[in-house]
């Protein structure tokens, strides 16, 4: 039975309250996004005036047109996924093999080594970038993957993630595994890998996210266009022309689609990674 | 190879005392051997190295030794301090909003609410975009004469801004509003700035909300049961149990935000360009630290004078973290909530 006294209908208009803000927060988030899908389907006239919302006339074809005119945009596409899924393996790897140690064997400076990989943490990216791109012209790196991706093969932060992870392995499993003659390479692919899938897919996501998006190291190490990766490619893109806005934006709408989409596949561990790691500190 | 069980010991009780907890491993230097030979050649030795560079002048391989003269041209030169007023009202602005903001949603999703995980999905989006991509957007959104900002101050009854291409300080364009002459000295930042500082909160906000959101949801319900019995309101409850139980996670997020925010580039960087203005423009009112050193770096390779700038950005985020930790983080105990 509805019970219509004043507290019920003092908590509905709260409830109500709460989602309005709630769904403004929504829209706010999710409404320039959605422009940039809407803009990238209309007319250069069209997007350009800005006037309506939704586009007269759905032009499907810029997608082709900037697939093919936004400088050159499929080598960038390659580029960029290349350098995103080397960068993302090296880290798990590196990460795996240094987080296991530290969170299950013993070894004299143990703590002293851990200390200096928590405060790599805290140094500015922007103090490393001269002396990297000094090292990277005397390796003759430049323009080169091995710039793109080597340095960012190993991560502080994807190391003390999988650690924190490691450790609450309960050491029964590691001492049942020893007594069934597993050595600590054994243990750690068979066993804790297996078991630790969310910190490893954020340690990925992370990485991949890092990569994918990076913008001024690209920058630096990269003059021949033929190397650019996509966001590097797309402000020069910007910057060369009365830019066609229409295939800008389906350029740029193509560039968010493979994060997207691995974003909502894998969401739940994701978002789960980043408040374990913001709570844990 | 099984080890030899322990004898003089009673059987472990504990998991602190596994069968090989004694001894050595010397293998484990070979498993942390491939990320401190990354992290040792690329970002821990640059830092040294970036400190010799920055005692020298000249293009690379002809470096001459100057001694600290980069770091007292720096320190003289009022584009640097420009740049430093710009960070500190840049950091300030995003943090305290993006907090504050993040505080209230998170507060808000952990009342229980239906689809508060499509909530929370949504919120994170814009953090997982690429900058570049989100810029071009929002450069459309302050556009002056199309932009969906100056449409919404239309229906407030607000005349049309500049936004990105507004060099002139907040306080200076409110007190020319009411025909005031606000002293140079107050300013405030230009328009434009502030318009990088909504994009960025856009952005970062998300990351907030959901690392809050844990926060909060670590709080036992118990402790919310025992103050309601005790006659305790909502503002009690969120002023004497969730707002120092939560202080932690607040922690937290402050260091994360005082090192990212000091760090800003790409959002400036991109919106810079998005909106067709120099680096740092309008006239260097978005000019940070970050954006100074880029531009010394890569438009006028004074690589020793860029890299003195570089080590003072990072004397400073040094510093302000360890004022965090010396002065905020006791008051948090944060240290108590660790594992």
């Amino acid at each position: 039975m509805l019970m219509f006294n004043k507290d019920r209908i003092i908590h509905i208009l709260k409830r109500l309250l709460v989602h309005l803000i709630l769904l403004t927060g929504a829209l706010l988030a999710l409404f320039p996004f959605v422009w940039m899908v809407l803009t990238s389907l209309k007319s250069y006239i069209e997007a350009s005036a800005a006037q309506s919302f939704f586009p007269t006339h759905w032009l499907f074809s810029n997608y082709q047109q900037a697939w093919n005119q936004v400088g050159l945009f499929p080598r960038y596409f390659e580029n960029t996924l290349l350098m995103a899924i080397a960068t993302t393996l090296g880290v798990l790897i590196t990460s795996s093999l240094a987080g296991y140690a530290f969170a299950r064997m013993r070894f004299p400076g143990k703590d002293a080594l851990f200390i200096i990989l928590l405060s790599t943490m805290m140094v500015p990216f922007e103090v490393t970038l001269i002396p990297n791109f000094i090292l990277m012209r005397d390796l003759h790196w430049i323009d080169h993957y091995e710039a793109l991706i080597i340095p960012w093969t190993a991560s502080a932060f994807s190391i003390f993630l999988l650690r924190q992870f490691f450790k609450a392995i309960p050491s029964e499993l590691y001492d049942a595994a020893v007594l069934d003659g597993c050595n600590h390479f054994q243990f750690l692919w068979s066993i804790v890998l297996p078991l630790s899938r969310p910190a490893l897919i954020t340690s990925a996501l992370f990485s991949f996210l890092g990569s994918w998006n990076s913008l001024m190291w690209p920058l630096l190490v990269t003059n021949n266009p033929m190397m650019r990766p996509l966001q590097v490619g797309i402000t020069s893109f910007i910057t060369d022309a009365g830019t066609e806005v229409q295939y800008l934006l389906a350029a740029v709408t193509i560039s968010v689609i493979p994060v997207i989409l691995i974003y909502f596949l894998l969401q739940r561990w994701f978002i789960e990674g980043v408040a374990r790691v913001g709570i844990r500190g | 190879m099984v080890p030899p069980m322990q004898k003089s010991r009673p059987q472990p009780t504990t998991r602190q005392y596994p069968i090989l907890a004694r001894r050595i491993d010397w293998t484990a230097y070979l498993y942390i051997l491939p990320a401190f030979v990354i992290l040792v050649v690329f970002h821990i030795f640059p830092v040294f190295y970036a400190i010799d560079i920055s005692l020298n002048t000249g293009p690379i391989n002809k470096f001459k030794f100057v001694g600290l003269q980069n770091y007292v041209r720096a320190l003289s030169t009022s584009d640097f301090w420009t740049a430093l007023v710009n960070t500190f009202s840049f950091a300030l602005m995003t943090i305290v909003s993006a907090i504050v903001l993040g505080l209230l949603f998170a507060y808000l999703l952990y009342q229980g609410v239906r689809g508060q995980s499509f909530y929370r999905t949504i919120y994170f989006l814009p953090y997982v975009l690429s900058t570049v991509g989100s810029s071009i957007v929002w450069a459309w959104v302050f556009d002056p004469s199309s932009g969906l900002a100056n449409l919404a101050l239309k229906y407030l009854g607000v005349p049309p801004l500049r936004w990105l291409i507004e060099p002139l300080g907040i306080f200076q364009l409110i007190g020319r509003q009411f025909n005031v002459t606000v002293p140079a000295w107050m300013h405030g930042p230009s328009l434009a700035l502030i318009a990088i500082a909504i994009f960025t909160v856009w952005q970062t906000v998300g990351y907030d909300i959901v690392i809050f959101l844990a926060g909060l949801t670590n709080i036992p319900g118990e402790i919310y049961e025992a103050a309601r019995m005790d006659g305790a309101n909502s503002w009690q409850l969120f002023r004497f149990i969730t707002f120092p139980l939560l202080s932690p996670t607040l922690f937290f997020v402050l260091v994360i935000s005082v090192i990212g925010s000091f760090q800003s580039f790409n959002q400036i960087y991109s919106m810079n360009i998005a909106a067709a203005q120099t680096l740092g423009g309008p006239l260097g009112t978005t000019y940070t630290m970050t954006v100074y050193m880029f531009d010394q770096l890569y438009t006028y390779s004074n690589y020793g004078y860029a890299s003195a700038v570089a080590v003072l950005l990072s004397a400073l985020i040094l510093v302000l973290t360890m004022i965090n930790f010396r002065f905020v983080g006791p008051r948090t105990e944060a240290w108590e909530s660790r594992e």
